[in-house]
């Protein structure tokens, strides 16, 4: 299996991503079930964590996690609130330094080449990161600028994806009077505006509809074939993570606690779904997230937002 | 270079888009031209000291400007709330160039309002010593624009929450606007003022835009102008900095 990797710039794949067409499919077609595993022994991870160690203050967010990300990959990343996370995403997209361990994505190190690493990812937040005052046709073309896509692409893409998303209707409404849902689709297309070699994409689908969740990952699927792109996601979703990932990996309590595809874990489990397996894993307990003041204010802003 | 303009737009057009923000940041500049021009403008000119109006309007509009551009410089702790700074902080931009396209843009936001308040106070009835003086006043403006964003990203850059803003307006802003010289004269004024009269950026803004729209200067203009271009500077050198070193 041949792999392209999009370079920035290299605006063909781009396009190649924008003719391929399930791209403007309906809800029930997209690509293949669990699609092959990209067998890709010769090349190495595009990912490599290695001890990887987060501590704030007292609080030990991540504690000695290692695990190799393959290229062209959909990797999910499961685990209860507060087990490390969107602390292991931050730390990989260069929004934090680590604590111990090494990083390392493409070859390059999150910690010192963060230009480098930025050119080479996109990332959809798991908390609102829009532009309230902007338009959602703004927003897309800010994020357009910041990453470098050429004018006429970025408002090609622009479109398709406002259309992919049902939002083209809302293109020039400034984003403060979109709902919880239409915002959530907004900052994903936009984190799909630029084609990265590896898309974070932090529990994406939250507060979403299963059309949109469907549309969505079947456009995730498209990037991830046609153009490689590797894929880093979270979710809660356990169906999710099994109709898209190519291998999982469960932490928890800051590490990892499993790791493999989904039948491996139903089959070390012994369980029939990967939610049974994944409550196998990590128990029945619900967690407290350890936040400070401030996040769970915004966890509350967000829910009332979302009503 | 396109994403400054970018950002640039960005508070450009956010200032345009909200005219009840607009209007509403008129409101203390109005009153006080209003009430302080008129209702002090005859002891002020019983002291010999020619028309208030005439001496207050260029230090309002210094003040309108000071206020205007700390506080879309402050703005950054919005973005900060509402997340958009993560997604501008995780791009493949130098902080630097985000950092410059903010700054300047927060600073045409102020000198917009700056212009605005210029209208008003032509209504009120101050009048510049000539026409021709106008284009320059701009560029002062301007200058002190850029200060004063400059001085807003650090803060912003700086406070991790918005609780911080009262005790930036009441022990940096307000006593940067009371100590420029917008209000009263800067001669004759006790030791201890007259130092820090002359620590403060504003007043030197104040007295380039009045010597310019008006002829009354306390400073050389090239001292105001020396000035201005130090502190633009210094604080923008330490607001890349700042903003290079902020953690989302």
């Amino acid at each position: 299996m041949i792999l392209r990797h999009a370079e920035l710039g290299e605006w063909r794949s781009v396009r190649r991503a924008l003719d391929f067409p399930s791209f403007y499919s309906g809800p029930s077609v997209g690509v293949p079930h669990n699609a092959a595993i990209p067998s890709m022994d010769d090349t190495p991870p595009i990912i490599r964590v290695e001890h990887l160690v987060k501590q704030f203050g007292e609080v030990t967010a991540v504690n000695d996690v290692s695990f190799d990300v393959r290229r062209g990959e959909i990797f999910a990343f499961l685990g209860p609130n507060g087990a490390g996370k969107t602390t292991t995403i931050r730390m990989l997209t260069t929004l934090l330094p680590p604590t111990g361990g090494t990083l390392e994505l493409d070859g390059l190190d999150p910690v010192h080449q963060q230009n480098a690493v930025r050119r080479r990812i996109g990332v959809v937040f798991q908390d609102p990161s829009l532009d309230q005052d902007l338009t959602a046709w703004e927003n897309l073309d800010l994020h357009g600028v910041l990453y470098g896509v050429p004018r006429t692409e970025r408002h090609a893409r622009a479109d398709r994806l406002l259309e992919l998303f049902e939002l083209a209707d809302r293109r020039n409404s400034v984003v403060k009077t979109f709902s919880g849902g239409m915002r959530r689709r907004l900052e994903i297309a936009r984190g799909l505006l630029h084609t990265p070699r590896v898309l974070f994409l932090d529990e994406p689908t939250l507060g979403l509809d299963p059309q949109s969740r469907n549309q969505m990952w079947t456009h995730v699927q498209n990037l991830n074939q046609t153009d490689g792109v590797t894929v880093f996601l979270t979710t809660h979703y356990m169906d999710e993570a099994d109709r898209v990932a190519h291998r999982i990996a469960i932490i928890d309590h800051g590490r990892i606690v499993a790791i493999g595809s989904s039948a491996e874990l139903k089959e070390r489990t012994n369980t029939q779904s990967l939610e049974a397996a994944y409550l196998a894993l990590t128990g029945t307990d619900i967690r407290d997230e350890f936040a400070g003041a401030t996040d769970r204010m915004r966890q509350a802003a967000q829910m009332w937002r979302r009503r | 270079m396109s994403v400054v303009f970018a950002l640039w737009m960005r508070e450009v057009r956010k200032y345009f888009r909200s005219p009840a923000q607009m209007i509403g940041t008129l409101g203390s500049p109005v009153m006080y031209l209003g009430v302080l021009g008129f209702g002090l403008g005859r002891i002020f000119e019983r002291a010999g000291e020619g028309s208030y109006l005439q001496f207050i309007a260029p230090g309002i509009i210094g003040m309108t400007i000071l206020f205007t551009s700390t506080f879309s410089g402050m703005a950054l702790l919005w973005d900060r709330q509402f997340g958009f700074l993560k997604e501008t902080m995780v791009a493949p931009v130098p902080r630097l160039t985000i950092m410059v396209g903010r700054t300047v843009g927060g600073a045409t936001v102020a000198l917009f309002q700056g212009l605005l308040v210029f209208g008003i106070s032509l209504l009120a009835g101050f009048r510049p010593a000539h026409v021709l003086v106008v284009p320059t006043a701009i560029l002062v403006m301007a200058l002190v624009a850029l200060v004063f964003s400059a001085m807003g990203t650090i803060i912003g850059s700086s406070l991790k929450e918005m609780q911080g803003f009262q005790i930036i307006m009441n022990f940096l802003v307000m006593p940067i606007f009371f100590l420029s010289g917008a209000l009263y004269p800067l001669n004759n004024l006790p030791a201890a003022l007259t130092v820090l009269t002359r620590l403060d950026p504003l007043s030197y803004g104040v007295d380039a835009l009045r010597g310019v729209l008006t002829g009354r200067m306390h400073f050389p203009l090239a001292l105001n102008i020396l000035a201005l271009v130090v502190a633009a500077s210094v604080l923008m050198v330490l607001g890349a900095w700042r903003f290079s070193k902020i953690e989302v």
